[in-house]
């Protein structure tokens, strides 16, 4: 560096207010916009409730609990939707999770790197079909499929159960949480990719060296460590099936009962609000929609936050042991 | 290596007398995991190939050219791209500007508090459901003034936002440190440090973040449900009234009994899909390209 020479690069004198000013302006903007955003969420929080507020004065909190939706009467209760909202979700994840788990095992253990890139990047692009095509699968060719083969096959092997009882059915509460299920699968298996992948490899390279399989070092340590991440994934699939109403309203029909076999039709919460808010014919029958939405918002705010709060904790910690 | 004088019960090599079990456990597990990798696998491959198998033989010229069907008549998607094409546009420019300016504030300004405070909300305005978005424009605008395609592209704008400032800010803090120094050590001012080092230096990943963005708000039916859904079915730009879109038309179609409407939802499934198809490849050459100029460079 010289200190004869002028240096020709050296900027021309500068007009310190000018900057001042420059930066002042660009940091307000970008925190207005930063402030904006989170506006944004309380509003709509507050949109949701106040439209609903008229149906949640008239109904109270029994809304929840109660059975039944009957716009000629009067009767309108959410029971049915949190009902098929939660076992289709949880159908979807129980079912999703291991799935899972083990597309992310073959692509961070076993497949060797050449193979292992362009399977993750199909299994991403099932993430990128849009809901409604999804949907229009599940209605013109799974749901014939689910109703002609697979309910019959666990009706004849584990009829028993009551969940596998009474007449198959192209469009129900199964097929349903099937393509839940599918939609999961991207979402619930990059996250634990990722998550394998950045376990030491000290660690897993250790327990090989002590004489274990490749299972057990996965088993022992790869999963242990991953374990947060893994339920933190779980959670984001949960909230987005929790959320998902296009799809599930194409395939799922629509019921207002609740029964004990998975296949007859049902409705999850976004499945009927997408379903009847058009049609609604009353203004208390769009109201008790809306509450239906106000449910859903809250239920998915819990879970992603939840989801959120882990991940964080998992972080801070990861850091602290890290260094 | 002796294992007999080893009495740690948590030792795994304690249990070596099992060998042929533990392998074959090995074996199962791998067979699990391949079996679960082909299943997805073949999931896309059969929607997908469903809908090339059944789309295909309706599209022809006319398809793209003419607006949807009357009745009886032989139908295309003209009005339903255009409406597409405008909604979406809409809502990347309404997006992108305000998503960038929050990814800035996020990388650039704001303290470890502040910034993690509006990273878990907009992480928790990307878990919104898509449903509740369009509820909250139908409630805020469309219930005084009626649907419009504005305000479709408002509620896709929401669902944008966070996922383009996410991925905008994810770049951004991997742009190197020693860019930002020598910039303001030259007496530069920060923000034409940012604009004129930063963000050139991380435009491909932001590009990414808006392309893989507006496919996925591109089959978004939901929002527009309640915002741009009872529509005319003809050709209009006229965007202070509802618009006909690609995905809504799909959910339409799919729900009735006539033949004809399904073959045209599967036509009009097709070129939605292969839209999305095609942003994400782009997206992903955009990253790799950047990725090797960061590299070479």
């Amino acid at each position: 560096m010289s200190t004869v020479t002028p240096d020709p690069l050296a900027p021309a004198p500068i007009d310190r207010q000018g900057i001042r000013l420059g930066d002042v302006l660009f940091k307000g903007i970008a925190f207005v916009a930063a402030v904006g955003v989170a506006a944004v969420l309380g509003l709509l929080t507050y949109e949701v409730f106040s439209l609903a507020w008229p149906a949640i004065q008239e109904f109270g909190l029994s809304f929840i609990w109660t059975q039944g939706w009957n716009p000629n009467s009067n009767v309108y209760g959410a029971l049915v939707f949190i009902y098929g909202t939660i076992v289709t979700s949880f159908i979807a994840l129980l079912l999703a999770t291991p799935l899972s788990i083990a597309i992310a095992l073959f692509l961070t253990e076993i497949a060797p790197g050449r193979v292992a890139a362009p399977i993750a990047t199909m299994v991403e692009l099932l993430a990128a079909i849009p809901s409604v095509v999804l949907g229009l699968w599940g209605i013109l060719v799974f749901g014939p499929w689910v109703a002609n083969h697979l309910e019959p096959w666990l009706q004849s092997w584990f009829g028993f159960l009551p969940i596998f009882s009474g007449d198959p059915s192209q469009a129900g509460i199964l097929p349903a949480a099937l393509v839940l299920t599918i939609m999961i699968i991207p979402i619930t298996s990059a996250i634990c990719r990722e998550l394998f992948s950045r376990v030491p490899r000290d660690l897993s390279d250790g327990s090989l060296a002590l004489g274990s399989t490749r299972w057990e070092a996965i088993r022992r340590v790869a999963i242990p460590y991953a374990a947060p991440g893994i339920s933190a994934a779980v959670l984001l699939g949960l909230g987005r099936a929790f959320g998902e109403a296009i799809a599930v309203t194409q395939v799922i029909g629509s019921g207002n009962t609740i029964n004990e076999s998975l296949f007859p039709p049902g409705d999850t919460l976004g499945s009927r609000i997408a379903s009847s808010y058009i049609g609604a014919s009353t203004a208390i029958e769009a109201q008790s929609l809306l509450y239906l939405a106000a449910i859903l918002l809250v239920i998915s705010l819990i879970t992603n936050v939840s989801a959120q709060a882990i991940v964080n904790r998992f972080q801070k910690a990861r850091r602290m042991s890290t260094g | 290596m002796s294992s007999a004088q080893i009495t740690d019960p948590y030792d795994i090599t304690a249990s070596s007398n099992n060998l042929g079990r533990r392998r074959r456990i090995q074996k199962l597990v791998s067979f699990v995991a391949i079996l679960s990798a082909a299943l997805a696998v073949a999931l896309l491959a059969l929607v997908l190939g469903t809908v090339l198998f059944k789309g295909l033989s309706q599209i022809d010229t006319a398809f793209f050219t003419k607006p949807a069907a009357l009745f009886g008549e032989k139908g295309g998607i003209a009005d339903a791209l255009i409406g597409s094409a405008l909604i979406v546009g809409m809502a990347m420019i309404m997006a992108v500007p305000i998503a960038i300016l929050v990814a800035i504030y996020i990388a650039e300004y704001a303290g470890p508090k502040a910034a993690s405070f509006f990273r878990v909300m907009l992480d928790v305005l990307n878990g919104v459901p898509a449903i509740i978005v369009g509820i909250f424009i139908y409630g805020l605008l469309v219930v005084g003034k009626g649907q419009s395609a504005i305000y479709g592209a408002m509620a896709l704008a929401i669902l944008m936002i966070p996922m383009v400032a996410r991925a905008t800010q994810e770049i951004l803090e991997l742009v190197p440190r020693h860019l930002r120094e020598a910039s303001l050590a030259l007496g530069v001012p920060r923000w034409r440090t940012v604009y004129s080092i930063v963000l050139p230096t991380a435009i491909g990943g932001i590009l990414t973040g808006v392309v893989i963005a507006v496919a996925r708000v591109a089959g978004e039916t939901a929002p527009l449900l309640f915002t741009s859904s009872i529509t005319q079915n003809q050709i209009s730009f006229d965007i202070h009234n509802a618009l006909p879109t690609l995905p809504v038309r799909i959910f339409t179609l799919s729900e009735s009994p006539s033949p004809d409407d399904q073959a045209a939802a599967w036509a009009a499934a097709l070129v939605l899909i292969a839209f999305v198809l095609v942003m994400n490849i782009v997206a992903k050459v955009i990253a790799n390209r950047k990725r090797r100029s960061l590299e070479g460079g």
